[in-house]
C-alpha cells in the first residue's frame, strides 16, 4: 500500500492509502468528536458530528467514512466545523427527551458527554418530543424515544450477531429503529445477547432494571438471599469505578456484596467447575459411544449450553441441533437448584425463603432465569439476574468505596473454584477447561501444562484444532484406538457461530458426521467478558484486556487449576449428587431445548 | 385507398385528457365510412399538453399535415364532416399545421429537437417507425465502424452533459467506467423522475422508448457492459408498458441479446420499478434499489463506476442522456455542438406547468433566456396576470425572480441564481402564488423523501419545515429568517448526498429574491399573495355580488349563503379559504382580505 | 392465508427467485394480488427467499408504494406535484375529503375508497391532477371530482 502525505490542522503526518481522515488524525494526535461511530462496527457515517473541512471542497465530509487524499489539508476544528459540530448535536438534542436526571444513561451517555464537551448551553430549536411507546415486554427495553438513529445498535444485530432482530424502519423524519411488524423484541428472533445495548450510545436500549426487587428481598427480613457472580463480572466491574479493565477484583466483590446484606456470598465459578463435571463427563461417554458404536454423527460433535444468546439463536436458526447441545445447564442455572435443594438441605433453612439472585456480565441470563424448565428445585431456581452495571450501580447506591474495599473470599461450600471456572468468562475458556479434566479422564494423567493456547484469544473468529489425547489402557482397549485426536472449535460472536454451525449442518447433512468433536460457542464477541451486560465502551480491545485478568486469575491466583480437583465439587458429589451424570444430577443439573423456528 | 393518416396523441396527458374516446370516436368514423379511408395511429406526447386530446390528420396525397388541438368527440364530428369529407380543414382548431397558419405556430419557433424529434410524431409501439426514422442506424454505425474509444471520445467531443441534474460530462463519465477492468459491468437507466414538476422522462419513455434503448446499447458497448437495467418510476406505467414493448421488439430484431447484428457484442436489458422513493434518484440509492434494499445513498468514493451494482463497475445515466447518443452518433457530435453555450452544448427539454397560457414540453438550444421560454414558448402568464417567479430543479432547485429573467439557460448561469438545472421541470408561479409557501411546501417534500440517514437532513429539514410552516400559519417570529439561513447552510454542507446538499435551495432562493414576503408574513401577519389560509379572509363584495348562488354551489364546505334577493356571504367560520369561490365567481366579488 | 393465495404467492416468488434483487419485484407482485402487503406476506417471503423479516420490513416502510393494511376497492391518489400544488391540490383533496367523509388520508368506512397523496403523476400540465386504479384525470374542479367520484 502506498504511503501518503496530507496535513491535518497544519500538522503533516503520512499515512497509509485507504486511511480514514479519522484514524489520520488519531495518529497526529488529534481527537475529533464522533457520535455514530464504534470502533469494531463498520462506520456509516450517519450522525455527521464527525464532519471535517476538506480544503478545496465545498461540503464537509465526515472523517469516520472518507478516506484521505494525498497532499490533502483537513482541518478539524475551524469555527466553522465547530459551529457545524455543535449544530448536529443541536439538532439531535431538538427530538431528544430531555430527562437526563432520571435516565438510565444519566452521567454514561454519549451524547451528554458530547453536548458538555461541545459547549451546548441551550436549545435553539424548537423541541419536538416524539411520543413513542417504550418495548418492555423483554428483558431488553427499547425507546424509541431516546433513540438518535446512529445505527450501532443494528450493524451489531445484524452484522456481529446476523441476528437480524432490528432494522430501520421507515424514512426521513420517522425514521426509527424497529422490529418485524413493531413487535415486541421479546416476539422476535431477538437473542436477548445485548449487543445492541452493549453500543447504544444513549438509553434507547437497555436491560430491565430488577435493582429494586433485589434490595427488597435484602431488606425482607423472612428472605434469606444468596447471591453468585459469573466469571467475567470481576474483572469488569471495576470499571465502574475507574479501575482499568482486567484489574481482577474477585475480592472486593465478595466484601461488596456481604456489606450490601445479601446472607451469603457465593460464586458462579463453583457450579462452572460443575458444570465441566458434568459436561466433561457428558462429552466422554458420548465419545466412547460414538467410537464403540460407530454412530458418530448421532453423538458428536457435543456443543457447549453455557451461552443463553447462544442456545436461544440456535433453537431459532439451527433447532436440529438440539440434539448436539450438551443438556448440561450453564454454571448460573445449576447453581439456581442447588442453592435451593443442597444448600437448604445443609443449613435447614426453607427453600421458599431462599432468594437467589445472580450477577452477570450478561442480558440474556436474564431471560434464561425465567425459562419454564428451569424450575428444578421446585421455585424458580434463580429469582432474579443482575447485570454488571446494575451491580455497579448498586454499590453506589449503597455507598461502598469499591475501590479501596478489603479482599475477602466468597463462602465455601458453594464458592470455592478452580482457574478452569474463571476462565468461563472469556472465549475458548469453557473449552480449556473442559479439556484440562476430559484429558485428566481419558489419559489418567493431569495435563503437564494446562494452558491451551489453541483456544485462547479474540482475533480470530473460529479457532479450531486437534488436540491428541494420548487415552489410558483400559480406554484405548475400549475404544480400539491408543490416541484420540479430538478436534475441537470455539467460536464467539453469532456471525462466527452462524459460520461454524453452518458447515458442522452440512457435513451432518451430507457425510452423516462431523469433523468435529467438542465445539464451544459463546454469542458474544469475546465471549462474556464482552456480555452486553458489561459496563459500557466495551470495545474489543477492552475485552481483551478483561480477559487478560481472567487468565491471571487462573494461572497466579488460584490455587487449583482443574475443575475435577476442586474440594467443594468432591464434597457435593460424595454428600448430595452422588457421581456425574447421576440420576440426581440429571435431575437438578441437566435440561433440554425448544424449537423456537417460528420466529424467523 | 387511404386517403388519411389520423394520428391521436396518446401519452398519459392526452390519455387523461380524454384521448381514449377520442380515438374510438375516429375508429368509428373509420369503420362507418370507409370511403374516406382512413389509417388511424397513435403517438405520444406531441408536447402542448394544454391543447389535449391532440389529432393530427395528415392528408397523403397533398402530404399536408394538420394538427387539431382540443379534440372531443363533438369536435371530431365536427372535423371529420368539414375536414375529410368536404375537404375543409377547420382552420380555427388547427394549432400547427406544415402550411404554418395554426394558432399556436409560435411555440415551436424557439425550439430545436433532438430527444423529442420523434415524441409525437412516430408511433412509440412500433419498432418500424422508429427504424424508418433512422432508428438504429447510430447504432450500427457504432458496431460496425467504431471502437469503443471512439463512441466515448464522440461523447466526449458532443459536450453532452449528464441532462439528470449535476450535469456531469457524460464521456468522461462513460471514461471511468470504460477503464475500470471488470467481468462483469452494468449500465443503468435512471428513469425515476422524481422532481415534482418533471416529466420529460416520462414523454420520452411513452412517446421514443427505442431512442433510450439505442442509447443505452451504444453507452453498453462503449462502457463493456453486457447487462442492464432501466430503473422506471411504478407512476408511470404507460412509460413501462411502452418500453416493455419496445425491449422486446428490440430482442426480436437482434438490437438486444446476444451477438448483436452478428457482431460479438452481447447486451441484455430488464426494466426494474422503483417503489416510491425521490432519493433514489441519487445514483447510490437507485443502486440499493435496485438490489432490493432501503434507497440509502452511500459514501462516495467508491464511485458507482469502481463498485456499483452488485459490487460491479456501473454507469448510470437519465432517459434524457440516453436519448441524446443515437442522434449525436448519427448527425455526428459537431452538429450536436454547435447548438448551446460554451460549456452547456446541445439541447435540452422542459417541462413547462404552473400559471401559463400553454403548458407542455419544450426543448431548446442551451443558452436561450427564461424569458424567451415563459413568454414566447409557454405565451405568457395565464389571464395575463403578473409573473411572480419561474421555479427550476424541482426541490433541489430555487425559485428565480423577474429580474433575473434574462438568464441564459445553461448549467453554469442557473447555478449562479442559486437555482440548478435539475432535470428540466420549471413551474411558473404568478403574483397569487405565496413564495413562503412554496418553500413549504419543497421542505415538505423534502422532509418527506429524505431517506432519514444524517441528521442533517433527517431532523433539519424538519426544522426548516417548521419554522416555514409557522411562518406560512402568521406564527412566525423575529429571527426566523436568519435561523432558517442558519440551518440552511449547514443542511447544505454537512448532507451526506445530493438531496441533503441541495435541499435548502429552494429555501434560500426564496430569502434572497422574496425577503419581503417573509418579512410580511412576519411581522405584519400577512401574506401578500393571498394564499396563506391562517392570515387571509375571504369576503364577497355585496356591491359586486349579481347574485348568481355559483360560489355557493362550489364551496365543498357550503359556507355560502344567500339567494335570488340576497347577495351571498361566507360564513367565515365554516370557510377553510380554498378560493373556489373567488376562481368561479363572474364578477370577481370575491375579495381576499 | 388462503391456500389459493399461497400457490398465488408461490408463482410469484417462483417467477422471481432466481433473479439478484428479486426482493422489491417480489413485494411489488405481491401487493398487486393482494392490494396491500400483510403480514403473513412478508412471513412467506422471509421463508421464501431467505431474507430477515425486520430486514423486508425495513423495505416495506421504506417506500411510499407499499401499503401495510389493506385498502379500499379503488385507489385514489391525489398528486401534490408542484404545478398541482401551485394550482389548488389541498382544495382537490379537501374536496376529495368532503365528499367520502374523510377526515385525513386512508380508506373510506364502506372500503371503497383508498385516498393517498403522492408525490407527483408527471402530468403537471393537466394540473390538478388525481390518478384512480391507474388512469389519471386532469384539470380538476369540484364539480367534475364529484362526477369522477360518483362513477365509480
Amino acid at each position: 500500500m502506498k504511503e501518503l502525505t496530507i496535513f491535518i490542522d497544519n500538522r503533516e503526518i503520512k499515512v497509509l492509502e485507504g486511511t480514514t481522515i479519522l484514524e489520520a488524525a488519531k495518529k497526529a494526535g488529534i481527537e475529533v468528536p464522533t457520535l455514530c461511530y464504534y470502533k469494531d462496527l463498520n462506520p456509516t457515517g450517519n450522525c455527521g458530528v464527525c464532519v471535517v473541512e476538506v480544503e478545496g471542497v465545498d461540503t464537509f465530509k465526515r472523517a469516520c467514512i472518507t478516506q484521505v487524499e494525498n497532499n490533502r489539508k483537513y482541518n478539524t476544528n475551524t469555527r466553522k466545523v465547530m459551529d457545524a459540530r455543535k449544530a448536529v448535536v443541536e439538532l439531535i438534542l431538538s427530538n431528544h427527551p430531555n430527562d437526563c436526571l432520571k435516565c438510565i444513561r444519566n452521567q454514561n451517555c454519549e451524547l451528554q458527554t458530547l453536548a458538555a464537551d461541545l459547549g451546548i448551553r441551550e436549545f435553539p430549536f424548537e423541541r419536538f418530543d416524539k411520543d413513542m411507546p417504550i418495548d418492555k415486554k423483554g428483558v431488553i427495553i427499547r425507546d424509541s424515544n431516546k433513540c438518535i438513529q446512529c445505527g450501532r445498535c443494528i450493524k451489531a444485530c445484524q452484522d456481529i450477531q446476523t441476528v437480524n432482530a432490528i432494522d430501520f424502519v421507515n424514512r426521513g423524519y420517522e425514521t426509527k429503529l424497529g422490529t418485524f411488524m413493531d413487535l415486541p423484541l421479546n416476539d422476535t428472533t431477538c437473542t436477548n445477547c445485548g449487543q445492541c445495548v452493549a453500543v447504544c450510545p444513549v438509553g434507547a436500549l437497555y436491560e430491565r432494571d430488577d435493582t429494586s426487587a433485589v434490595w427488597a428481598a435484602i431488606n425482607d427480613p423472612t428472605k434469606h438471599v444468596v447471591v453468585q457472580e459469573a466469571p467475567a463480572v470481576r474483572v469488569a466491574i471495576g470499571e465502574e469505578f475507574g479501575m482499568p479493565e482486567g484489574t481482577v477484583s474477585s475480592g472486593k466483590m465478595h466484601t461488596a456484596l456481604r456489606r450490601m446484606g445479601f446472607d451469603r456470598v457465593f460464586d458462579t465459578n463453583f457450579t462452572a467447575d460443575l458444570t465441566i463435571m458434568e459436561e466433561g463427563t457428558e462429552v466422554v461417554n458420548k465419545i466412547a459411544t460414538a467410537f464403540k458404536t460407530g454412530e458418530i454423527g448421532k453423538n458428536l460433535p457435543v456443543i457447549t449450553s453455557c451461552s443463553p444468546g447462544w442456545i436461544k439463536f440456535m433453537e431459532t436458526f439451527f433447532p436440529n441441533l438440539r440434539e448436539h447441545i450438551s443438556t448440561a445447564k450453564s454454571p448460573q442455572q445449576m447453581f439456581g437448584p442447588l442453592a435451593k435443594t443442597y444448600y437448604a438441605e445443609q443449613e435447614k433453612i426453607d427453600p421458599k425463603n431462599i432468594v437467589s439472585v445472580s450477577i452477570m456480565p450478561c442480558t440474556a441470563k436474564k431471560f434464561e432465569a425465567a425459562r419454564p424448565e428451569m424450575n428444578s428445585s421446585g421455585y424458580q431456581d434463580v429469582d432474579y439476574v443482575l447485570t454488571t452495571r446494575e451491580f455497579g450501580r448498586m454499590i453506589k447506591e449503597a455507598g461502598i468505596d469499591f475501590k479501596n474495599l478489603p479482599e475477602e473470599e466468597a463462602d465455601e461450600l458453594m464458592g470455592f473454584y478452580t482457574g478452569a471456572a474463571t476462565i468461563f468468562g472469556a472465549t475458548g475458556g469453557v473449552m480449556e477447561a473442559a479439556l484440562r479434566t476430559v484429558w485428566f479422564v481419558l489419559t489418567g494423567k493431569e495435563m503437564e501444562n494446562y494452558d491451551i493456547k489453541l483456544v485462547r484469544g479474540m482475533e480470530t473468529g473460529i479457532k479450531e484444532g486437534v488436540v491428541e489425547i494420548p487415552l489410558k489402557e483400559e480406554i484405548a482397549k475400549d475404544l480400539g484406538i491408543k490416541v484420540l485426536p479430538a478436534k475441537v472449535a470455539v467460536a464467539h460472536g453469532l456471525s462466527n457461530a452462524r459460520i461454524l454451525l453452518t458447515k458442522v449442518a452440512a457435513q451432518l447433512k451430507e457425510k452423516g458426521q462431523s469433523e468435529y468433536h467438542f465445539i464451544e460457542i459463546m454469542a458474544c464477541p469475546g465471549g462474556c467478558v464482552g456480555g452486553g451486560g458489561q459496563p459500557y465502551a466495551c470495545e474489543y480491545a477492552a475485552r481483551a484486556r478483561r480477559a487478560e485478568g481472567l487468565y491471571k486469575e487462573d494461572k497466579d491466583i488460584t490455587k487449583v487449576r482443574a475443575s475435577h480437583n476442586n474440594p467443594m465439587i468432591t464434597k457435593i458429589y460424595k454428600d448430595f449428587l452422588e457421581k456425574p451424570n447421576s440420576h440426581k444430577a440429571h435431575k437438578l443439573l441437566h435440561t433440554k431445548y425448544v424449537d423456537r423456528s417460528d420466529l424467523v | 385507398m387511404s386517403n388519411y393518416k389520423v394520428v391521436v396523441g396518446m401519452g398519459s396527458c392526452g390519455i387523461a385528457a380524454g384521448a381514449h374516446s377520442v380515438y374510438k370516436k375516429i375508429q368509428d368514423t373509420a369503420k362507418d365510412k370507409p370511403e374516406l379511408g382512413i389509417i388511424l395511429e397513435e403517438t405520444g406526447c406531441i408536447g402542448m399538453c394544454y391543447r389535449e386530446p391532440l389529432v393530427e390528420i395528415e392528408d397523403l396525397k397533398s402530404k399536408k399535415k394538420y394538427l387539431y388541438g382540443g379534440v372531443d368527440e363533438k369536435r371530431w364530428e365536427k372535423i371529420s364532416a368539414e375536414h375529410l369529407i368536404k375537404g375543409e380543414p377547420v382552420k380555427k382548431w388547427i394549432v400547427k399545421s406544415s402550411e404554418k397558419d395554426g394558432t399556436d405556430e409560435d411555440i415551436f419557433k424557439k425550439q430545436f429537437r433532438v430527444v423529442l424529434s420523434r415524441t409525437g410524431h412516430i408511433n412509440p409501439e412500433s419498432i418500424d417507425e422508429y427504424l424508418k426514422t433512422d432508428g438504429y442506424k447510430a447504432l450500427k454505425r457504432v458496431l460496425k465502424e467504431m471502437k469503443r474509444e471512439d463512441v466515448i471520445d464522440e461523447i466526449k467531443k458532443s459536450g453532452l452533459r449528464g441532462r439528470g441534474g449535476a450535469g456531469f460530462p457524460t464521456g468522461l463519465k462513460w471514461e471511468f467506467a470504460s477503464r475500470e477492468k471488470n467481468d462483469k459491468k452494468y449500465i443503468v437507466c435512471n428513469a425515476d423522475e422524481g422532481d415534482p414538476g418533471a416529466f420529460m422522462d416520462r414523454a420520452v419513455l411513452e412517446g421514443d422508448p427505442h431512442s433510450v434503448i439505442e442509447g443505452m446499447i451504444i453507452g453498453a458497448y462503449a462502457i463493456g457492459a453486457d447487462e442492464g437495467y432501466v430503473y422506471c418510476r411504478a407512476e408511470y406505467p404507460l412509460a413501462i408498458k411502452r418500453l416493455t414493448m419496445a425491449i422486446e421488439q428490440a430482442e426480436k430484431m437482434n438490437f438486444l441479446g446476444d451477438k448483436i447484428l452478428q457482431t460479438e457484442f452481447s447486451f441484455h436489458l430488464k426494466i426494474k420499478q422503483g417503489a416510491g422513493a425521490f432519493v433514489c434518484g441519487e445514483e447510490t440509492a437507485l443502486i440499493a434499489s435496485i438490489e432490493g434494499k432501503r434507497g440509502m445513498p452511500r459514501i462516495r468514493p467508491p464511485f458507482p463506476a469502481q463498485k456499483g451494482l452488485w459490487k460491479k463497475p456501473t454507469n448510470i445515466n437519465n432517459v434524457e442522456t440516453f436519448a441524446n447518443i443515437a442522434w449525436i452518433i448519427y448527425n455526428g457530435y459537431e452538429k450536436y455542438a454547435s447548438m448551446g453555450t460554451k460549456n452547456s452544448k446541445g439541447t435540452k427539454v422542459f417541462s413547462l406547468s404552473g400559471k401559463i397560457k400553454r403548458t407542455g414540453l419544450a426543448e431548446v438550444p442551451m443558452g436561450i433566456s427564461l424569458r424567451e421560454i415563459i413568454f414566447e414558448i409557454a405565451g405568457g402568464i395565464l389571464d395575463d396576470k403578473k409573473f411572480k417567479a419561474i421555479q427550476v430543479g424541482g426541490p433541489s432547485g430555487g425559485c428565480i425572480p423577474e429580474k433575473l429573467l434574462d438568464t441564459p439557460v445553461d448549467y453554469d448561469s442557473l447555478n449562479a441564481t442559486g437555482a440548478i438545472m435539475g432535470s428540466g421541470g420549471m413551474v411558473i408561479m404568478d403574483e397569487n402564488s405565496c413564495m413562503v409557501d412554496v418553500a413549504r411546501y419543497f421542505l415538505n417534500f423534502t422532509q418527506n423523501e429524505s431517506c432519514g440517514k444524517c441528521t442533517f437532513c433527517r431532523i433539519g429539514t424538519k426544522r426548516m419545515h417548521e419554522i416555514l410552516s409557522r411562518i406560512t400559519q402568521g406564527k412566525g417570529r423575529e429571527g426566523d429568517i436568519e435561523k432558517l439561513e442558519e440551518i440552511a447552510h449547514m443542511v447544505a454542507e454537512s448532507s451526506l448526498c445530493g438531496l441533503g446538499q441541495t435541499a435548502p435551495n429552494p429555501v434560500l432562493t426564496t430569502i434572497k429574491y422574496f425577503r419581503d414576503e417573509y418579512e410580511a408574513h412576519i411581522k405584519e401577519k400577512r401574506c401578500p399573495a393571498g394564499q396563506c389560509k391562517e392570515l387571509i379572509t375571504l369576503k364577497i363584495d355585496k356591491e359586486k355580488c349579481i347574485k348568481c348562488g355559483i360560489c355557493a354551489k362550489n364551496c365543498p364546505v357550503e359556507c355560502i349563503r344567500g339567494s335570488k334577493e340576497n347577495p351571498y356571504e361566507i360564513i367565515q367560520e365554516k370557510c377553510i379559504k380554498c378560493g373556489n369561490c373567488k376562481t368561479v365567481c363572474p364578477t370577481k366579488a370575491v375579495i381576499v382580505e | 392465508m388462503t391456500n389459493d393465495d399461497r400457490s398465488a404467492l408461490m408463482e410469484i416468488v417462483g417467477k422471481y427467485k432466481s433473479q439478484k434483487g428479486s426482493l422489491i419485484p417480489v413485494l411489488q407482485n405481491i401487493q398487486e394480488y393482494l392490494g396491500y402487503i400483510s403480514k403473513e406476506s412478508v412471513e412467506f417471503v422471509s421463508e421464501q427467499l431467505n431474507y430477515p423479516e425486520s430486514d423486508i420490513y425495513g423495505v416495506v416502510t421504506f417506500y411510499a408504494q407499499f401499503k401495510l393494511e389493506k385498502p379500499g376497492k379503488h385507489g385514489i391518489k391525489v398528486c401534490q406535484g408542484t404545478a398541482c400544488h401551485v394550482i389548488g391540490a389541498d382544495t382537490v383533496r379537501d374536496v376529495i375529503f368532503k365528499e367520502l367523509n374523510l377526515k385525513k388520508y386512508g380508506t373510506t368506512e364502506d372500503m371503497k375508497f383508498t385516498v393517498e397523496e403522492v408525490a407527483c403523476l408527471g402530468c403537471c400540465s393537466l394540473a390538478p391532477v388525481i390518478m384512480i386504479d391507474g388512469q389519471v384525470f386532469g384539470k380538476l374542479t369540484m364539480d367534475k371530482i364529484k362526477k369522477i367520484l360518483n362513477s365509480y
